[in-house]
Order: structure tokens, then C-alpha cells, then sequence
């Protein structure tokens, strides 16, 4: 730490040097202005770089271009570059901005939102610091170098003048850009006031109070409602005809548009107009339309799982992931003893609690879109091709978000709006029904993976391979998105990430496998923790299943092959410690829900962890889950989860709690209430009653903890999420001994399962 | 036509007698903080309070609520400062937040016929409320809370 520091001072002085040298002359037109004049209330706000301002009363307003869906982002980047800048917390303003190219890539997933944006976010700040106490320090009439700011202020010895003067004095002009701002120094973390301190986050008032727009509060002057009816299969809809004869006795219904699609996004809908939504809904009840038969029509998810089966049987299909030694054929030949098992999951819906919804309308020839969305950038392209306008001719709008959940990365639902709005050349707000919204989704695909583990006549792990087949997000949406594996071929990395992992295992294959009857059928979905949702759910189970073949520990067998070597020693500055800090997090955890110790009959601890999202962003966490099994009928009581997460650096305690809490009952949720089948070529469950996402009366008490650390903030909106599945499987099996390998693990399977 | 009063002041609707509460709010007074999720009753987020009682608005026609009073979580506090809004504050409940008015509406009703209200009693009466955020740990801690300031603890 001693050396980073005195390398930290000399990059401050050398770039400071540079810094003072490039703003000379810019203050030169104020000089005459004197410490004792207030300024111009009204004058121009300071605009340091393009991420923020700050007005002629101090108001700091950071934009924001990353979506608020429930983490309160604005409030963790905003304290990040208020940190830096030494603003004055109460004076910090966010500001959710709409689409323009100048945010560059608009995208909000992934957890990567803090760990992209801290370097820019951090350095934006100490810009703005530094041209603040250069021009404070010519306003007081003293040397820069005596001077510092805190808390909105630049002082000098008894001297100070606040940011607002300055503003107001003009006293301000430097600029930068992002490239100019990126090898600033920052702060040493002994200096920092509001990173990693609690906060009260910017939006709860609003949320609290019913006054948070969402997507579906956006309203217009002269606007008409859209009720979309959805064709019975994802792709190849195609209307043969409409009748509506009698939707017109509905009192406000207007008309039936079926939508013409260049864009290819939403094929075979139509979309009923009226002057409600109610009325719209009651009118699409009563119109009929015909439907081309489409090739997906009486899909299965038996005929999906099966066939993912038959391409990870097919040694052509698949990519190979460059993780070193990948050739594990002859290590698996020479091995003493192997094991093998499938893990399958079923499909899962996002079930956003408010359903997709947008509203387009057309003003002097520029298109506007309001609506909630993730990846502005990813649907800007689908619109101008629908539309047939530049995609410079059309902005989002931006509200919050009644969820994302990965659901509304994807935007289809804002081309069927602009579609309708283009049809009926009004303002068209369309939302979605619930049992649209659900037959609409883009869905996590159901998966099977093929797992096997090779060991040498000590019991030693030699080799492992994971093989895992579902349809692929990135490559249905976003292929420009995948990154090359073995003979350069390209994989989705949402749907493989975290069978990567960081366990030292000897020869390890990890394929890829695309379903291509899962692609064709519905449109694959990024939800949230995606890979590594299902990924380490085959993982974490099949490591215990490893372990208790050798009569090993599971907590030990874990320890032993969480090694900090070779390709998992890891990496300055994200994986710093690689391994060991894993293996740091499974000791934590065990040794905090008291591993090892005594329990009833039917109850059982179940331990697993995880590195996260990406091996380049790891976020190492463990749980260990507390069960109760009814042998009668099978059913399980999660009693309790004991979770520790090492993300780096905490920017906002209470945010990442937050998020650490949803997360791990989502994966409760996946693992033990959630779960749907395709049927005739579309998911079966519609709305609640068929689909029983977790309420609050099953759930357990969390027991949650932080490893201090001052490492890189990495995401933690979904790493906990990957654990939880598992660590109930282990914990059901260490209570009754029956191995559970789908999820979700329903009462009747681990009755069947317990012997 | 139907006439109610909604958060203190009468109102007229024109709406089709058959058309549910929520939209009348939502899309003809315009009051936005009652949210629209399942359509069917089960998630919660439409609770409003119909003559004191927590009442799921998206099944409740507009007809059905002729002469009553209605009220919505815009109106719950003149200034927003019910203790149940006060915990869900200080708790910092929401995260995404697209369900708390339905939960704080909910709680606030059990709370005002339940003042002694126990851990099972909680996850009883506010298991018709849905978030998929699940924010559940702390609807439960900021429950307890408010019971406790409205008692004057």
C-alpha cells in the first residue's frame, strides 16, 4: 500500500503540473472581479464535462444514463462523483436523461453499472475539484497550492468562497472530455466522506409517496390506448384477416391496426385502439383474427430440453471456451474414477410487476418514446428500421422502471407502440395486459447441462467439463455483443458465464451450446444473473455431488481446489487475489451459520458460492441455506440463508444490502416457487395463480455481511441471485439425502428423491 | 355516471359503470400512484382504501363504488407522512417501487384494525401483495416500526 500511495502522489503532481498549464488563461477575463462581489444569481451553470453541472445556487445535478429499476443507481453514481468533486451532499441533484448519442452506449445490465462508471464517474468529479480550486483560488487572491475543497467550498487558510460564488462570479470555464479526465488522480480512500457511508437514497420519497413516474404514468394531450393482441407463437406471426364487427358496439373503440413491421420485431400483432384501456381490452376481447399456422406452433418443453440434449451429444455443435486446458479427453481416459450427472431448469418469466407498456407519438417529424427501458442503444435501431426514420429522428424518453429483471433490456414492446402510433397517426399508449406481458416475454430459456469430473487413484480432481445447452439472449438480439471462444468461433457469454469458474479442476472443457429450436421458438431473455443463474446451480450441486463421491467435506473439498494459482490467481485491478478470496467468503459463510454443528432430524445446511457475473468483474459470494424437509411430502422450508459478499469496495451500504437481499430471495424464488413449461409453442402459466413467484409468508430470515474491502467496486444486483438454488439443493440432500437436479424443485420431486 | 369521494374531495366519473376503479383513478382523474400488476386481484399493487378498508381497485367497478369513500396513497397523508410512509422512509423499503403503494395501503389498513400486530399476523395479512423486487425483510421490519409509532412508542 506504501508504494501505490507514493506512485498516487507523484501522478497527482505530474498531472496537476499538466492540468494548471492547460487552464492558464482561461480565468484571465474575471481577474478583476474581487473576493467581496456575489456574482450573477442568474449566471450560466458550470459544466465541467458533459456527467454534470452545477448552477448559480450550488446545485449539483449529475446525469445519469443508466436506468433506475429498483437500485437506486443515481444515488450510488451520484455519491461517487460527488466524493470526488467534495460537493455538498444536500446540493446533489440526479437527473435520468433521455437517449442521445452523446451518452455513448446506453445500457443498464449485467451488474456492471458501479464498476463501469466509477473510473469516468470518480475522475469527472476530481476534474471539476481542480478547476474549482484553481478559479477559487484566484477569486480569494491566493496560491492554488494552499488551497482545498470540502464540502462545497474552496478554502484557503481562514479564506473560502463556495462553488455557488464561483458559478455565479463566471469565474469557471475549463472543460474536458472523458479522454482528457481518464488518467486523473483520485482521491486516496482514507479521504473519502461519502463513499461507502449510509445515505438516504435520493428516490424513496418519491416511491413512498406515489409521485415516481413510471412508463405506464407517461401521458400525452390527445392520446388514444392500444391493447395489443399477441399472435399465438413469438415469430412467423402473420394475420390472415380481422373481424371486428362486434368490438364496435364497445362504447370508445376506434379501430383494429395490424401492424406492419419492417423491423421484423413484432410479427403478426395487432394492436386495438380506443379511447380507454378498458375500453381497448374489452374491444380485443371481441375481435377474432386468423392466424398462418407457424412452424413453432406445438413446440414443447420436452421437445426443447430434448433437443438440447441431442446437440450436447453432438460433438460438432458448440463452442469451446478458451479456459487453458481444454482437452479433457484423454484425462477422463486415464482417470481411476469419474462421475457424471445432468442438471436441468425450466423456463422462468420475468413477471416485472408492471407489465411492458410505451407510449410514441410523432412531433414535427422527430419521434418520441416513452417508456422504461434498459438498452436505449439496442432498440434505437430496431425502431428507425420499423419506422423507417433515422435513428437520429427518434429519442427515448426515460422514466423508471417497475422492474427490469433483465425484461426490459430487450424493448420490443416500444416497436409495437411506435408501430401503432405510425398506423393511427395519433399518440398511442399501449400496455401490455399481464397475460400478454408473460406471453410476451423473452423468457430465461430452459437448459440442460451435461456435467463430469474425472479423478486420478488419490482422489485428486484432474478434469472437468461442463456442456451447456438453452437458447441464447445475445445471439437472438445482440450478436455483435459475443466474444470469440476456441477456433474463433463466437458464444453467448449470458448464457455459459460461471461454468468458467474459478476452482483449479486440471483439464476443464466448458462448451457452449446453442439451441437453435429454443432461438426459433421465443426470444430468448437476459434475466437477471443470466449464465450463471443456471450455470451454478449445475456448478455449486455437482461440486457437493463431488465431494460426498470421495466422503469429502463439501466446505473443504471447495477450499482445496480454491486456489489462487495459475489462471486463478487473478488479476489487478478487478480480480485482485483471485481465488483466495473466494475461498475467503466460503469460510466466512460456513463458519457464520455454524458448519459442522448439530441439527434436527429433516434439517440440513447447504452451502455454495459463486463468483458472480463474469470471471473480469468478479463478485465472490457464499450462502449457506437452512432447511427443513418434510419426509411425508417432501415439501421444503427454507428456514434461513447466511450469505457474505466480497464486492470490493461498497459505495452504498445500504443500496448493496438492498440489492444483496433481492437478489438471494430471487434465487429462492427461481429455485423453490418459480417455473413455467412451453406448451403449444408459448409458456402456460399467464398470471399469478399459475405462476407463484416467493411472497413474504415463505420468506426466511437473511443473515447478510460485507467483506470490508477497498479493492474495485464490482455489481452486486444479481451475484447473490446464482447461489441460493443451490445451496438449498446441497442442504436437502445433506437433510434427507435426496439429490435434486431440476429446478424448480417442487415438493412431489424430492419425496420421489428421498430414499 | 358515478360520484365518490376520493381523498377528501367528490368526484364524478364518466366512465362505463363496468370499468375498474384503477383506470377510473389512473386514466380518467389522474392520480398515478395506484399501479396496475395481474388484473386479478393477487398482486396487490392497485390496494386503495375503500371506506377504510384495503380493497383491491382493479377488480372493483367503478359502479360499485357510488357514494363511497375512496382513498389512494396521494391521499393517505396530507403531506405523506403517514407512520407507515415514515417507516418505509426511514427503512428505505423500495427498490424498484412500483408495488409500495399497494403495500403501504395494505399496511396501513391491518395496522389501523390490527394496532397489536404480531410476526405471523404481518406475513398473513400482506402476502396479497406481490414485490418482485423482493423487499420482503423490510416490509416486515417497517410494519413492526409503524405498529410501534402509532401506538406513540
Amino acid at each position: 500500500m506504501t508504494r501505490l500511495a507514493k506512485s498516487e502522489a507523484a501522478s497527482f503532481a505530474l498531472s496537476r503540473r499538466g492540468f494548471l498549464v492547460a487552464a492558464a488563461g482561461t480565468g484571465v477575463a474575471f481577474s478583476f472581479l474581487t473576493a467581496c462581489e456575489t456574482g450573477d444569481p442568474n449566471a450560466p451553470a458550470y459544466e465541467p464535462i458533459q456527467w454534470y453541472a452545477i448552477d448559480a445556487n450550488g446545485i449539483v445535478t449529475v446525469n445519469i444514463i443508466r436506468a433506475e429499476m429498483g437500485q437506486h443507481v443515481g444515488t450510488s453514481l451520484a455519491r461517487i462523483l460527488a466524493d470526488e468533486l467534495e460537493a455538498k451532499w444536500e446540493d446533489v441533484r440526479i437527473n435520468h436523461v433521455d437517449s442521445d448519442p452523446k451518452w455513448g452506449l446506453m445500457v443498464t445490465g449485467g451488474s456492471w453499472s458501479v464498476w463501469q462508471t466509477y473510473p469516468l464517474y470518480s475522475k469527472a468529479g476530481a476534474a471539476g475539484r481542480a478547476a474549482l480550486i484553481e478559479a477559487g483560488a484566484k477569486e480569494l487572491g491566493v496560491d492554488a497550492a494552499t488551497c482545498s475543497a470540502s464540502n462545497g467550498e474552496v478554502v484557503s487558510g481562514d479564506k473560502k468562497i463556495s462553488y455557488k460564488d464561483l458559478v455565479r462570479r463566471g469565474a469557471l470555464s475549463k472543460t474536458f472530455t472523458d479522454d482528457e479526465v481518464k488518467d486523473l488522480p483520485v482521491k486516496p480512500v482514507d479521504q473519502r466522506k461519502l463513499i461507502g457511508k449510509p445515505v438516504t437514497s435520493l428516490d424513496v420519497v418519491a416511491k413512498t409517496s406515489g409521485t415516481a413516474k413510471y412508463g405506464i404514468d407517461a401521458k400525452v394531450e390527445g392520446m388514444v390506448y392500444g391493447y395489443p393482441i399477441i399472435p399465438p407463437t413469438r415469430n412467423g406471426g402473420q394475420v390472415n384477416y380481422v373481424i371486428d364487427g362486434p368490438a364496435k358496439d364497445i362504447k370508445g373503440y376506434i379501430q383494429t391496426v395490424v401492424l406492419q413491421d419492417k423491423s421484423n420485431t413484432v410479427p403478426g400483432w395487432a394492436v386495438v385502439i380506443a379511447d380507454s384501456w378498458w375500453a381497448a381490452k374489452k374491444a380485443a376481447d371481441a375481435v377474432t383474427l386468423e392466424y398462418q399456422p407457424t412452424d413453432t406452433m406445438d413446440v414443447s418443453e420436452k421437445q426443447i430440453q430434448d433437443h438440447s440434449r441431442k446437440l450436447i451429444n453432438d460433438a460438432s455443435k458448440g463452442v469451446v471456451l478458451a479456459t487453458g486446458n481444454t482437452n479433457t479427453a484423454p484425462v477422463f481416459r486415464a482417470a481411476k474414477a469419474t462421475l457424471e450427472a445432468e442438471y436441468t431448469t425450466a423456463t422462468a418469466l420475468h413477471f416485472a410487476m408492471e407489465p411492458v407498456n410505451a407510449l410514441a407519438l410523432e412531433k414535427d417529424g422527430k419521434w418520441e418514446i416513452h417508456t422504461g427501458n434498459q438498452w436505449q442503444s439496442l432498440v434505437l435501431p430496431w425502431l428507425a428500421a420499423a419506422l423507417e426514420v433515422p435513428d437520429t429522428d427518434i429519442v427515448m424518453k426515460t422514466y423508471m422502471l417497475g422492474g427490469g429483471f433483465g425484461r426490459r433490456l430487450n424493448g420490443d414492446y416500444a416497436v409495437a407502440a411506435a408501430l401503432a402510433a405510425k398506423a393511427v397517426g395519433k399518440p398511442v399508449k399501449m400496455v401490455l395486459s399481464r397475460e400478454s406481458d408473460s406471453k410476451f416475454d423473452s423468457v430465461r430459456s430452459p437448459s440442460v447441462q451435461k456435467m463430469r469430473m474425472a479423478f486420478d487413484k488419490d482422489n485428486n480432481v484432474i478434469g472437468m467439463e461442463q456442456h451447456v445447452a438453452c437458447g441464447w439472449p445475445t445471439e437472438v438480439m445482440a450478436p455483435f455483443f459475443m466474444p470469440p471462444g476456441e477456433d474463433n468461433k463466437p458464444f453467448d457469454p449470458f448464457a455459459i458465464n460461471g461454468a468458467n469458474h474459478w476452482y483449479t479442476v486440471g483439464a476443464h472443457k466448458v462448451r457452449a451450446v446453442s439451441n437453435d429450436l429454443a432461438n426459433k421458438t421465443f426470444r430468448p431473455g437476459w434475466l437477471r444473473s443470466v449464465g450463471p443463474g443456471f450455470t451454478n446451480w449445475a456448478l455449486e450441486s455437482f461440486m457437493d455431488e463431488a465431494a460426498h463421491k470421495l466422503n469429502a467435506d463439501p466446505v473443504q473439498f471447495r477450499l482445496n481446489l480454491l486456489r489462487a494459482e495459475g489462471a486463478n490467481a487473478g488479476t489487478a485491478p478487478n480480480s485482485v487475489g483471485g481465488a483466495s478470496r473466494q475461498a475467503n467468503v466460503v469460510k466466512l459463510a460456513a463458519e457464520k451459520a455454524g458448519w459442522g454443528q448439530p441439527l434436527p432430524a429433516g434439517t440440513g445446511l447447504g452451502l455454495a458460492t459463486s463468483f458472480g457475473q463474469e470471471r473480469d468483474m468478479p463478485t465472490w459470494v457464499a450462502c449457506v441455506a437452512r432447511v427443513n424437509v418434510d419426509r411425508g411430502t417432501g415439501r421444503v422450508k427454507v428456514e434461513k440463508l447466511t450469505l457474505v459478499a466480497d464486492a470490493g469496495t461498497v459505495v452504498d451500504p445500504d443500496g448493496a444490502l438492498a440489492q444483496m437481499q433481492g437478489a438471494s430471495l430471487w434465487g429462492l424464488s427461481l429455485a423453490l416457487h418459480e417455473g413455467t413449461e412451453f406448451e403449444k409453442g408459448n409458456v402456460k402459466a399467464l398470471n399469478l395463480g399459475a405462476y407463484t413467484p416467493l411472497r413474504i409468508n415463505d420468506t426466511p430470515e437473511l443473515d447478510i455481511t460485507f467483506v470490508d474491502s477497498s479493492e474495485a467496486p464490482v455489481g452486486l444486483g444479481e451475484p447473490a441471485t446464482t447461489v441460493v438454488g443451490p445451496a438449498i439443493g446441497n442442504a436437502i440432500f445433506n437433510a434427507v439425502g435426496a439429490r435434486l437436479r431440476h429446478i424448480p424443485i417442487t415438493a412431489a420431486a424430492v419425496k420421489a428423491a428421498i430414499r | 355516471m358515478t360520484s365518490f369521494t376520493l381523498n377528501g374531495k367528490k368526484v364524478t366519473s364518466e366512465a362505463e359503470p363496468d370499468t375498474p376503479l384503477l383506470w377510473v383513478i389512473r386514466d380518467e382523474i389522474g392520480l398515478t400512484g395506484t399501479k396496475f400488476g395481474c388484473g386479478i386481484a393477487m398482486c396487490g399493487a392497485c390496494t386503495v382504501h375503500l371506506n377504510g378498508k384495503a380493497q383491491r381497485s382493479c377488480i372493483t367497478p367503478v359502479s360499485a363504488v357510488e357514494g363511497a369513500e375512496v382513498t389512494t396513497i396521494e391521499g393517505l397523508d396530507p403531506k405523506g407522512e403517514h407512520p407507515v410512509q415514515k417507516a418505509w422512509q426511514e427503512l428505505q423499503v423500495p427498490q424498484c417501487g412500483y408495488c409500495q403503494s399497494g403495500q403501504i395501503m395494505q399496511a396501513a389498513a391491518v395496522l389501523k384494525d390490527n394496532p397489536d400486530i404480531t410476526d405471523a399476523d404481518i406475513d398473513a395479512q400482506m402476502s396479497g401483495n406481490l414485490c418482485r423486487c423482493m423487499t420482503y425483510t423490510r416490509i416486515r421490519a417497517a410494519v413492526r416500526q409503524a405498529a410501534t409509532a402509532m401506538k406513540g412508542g
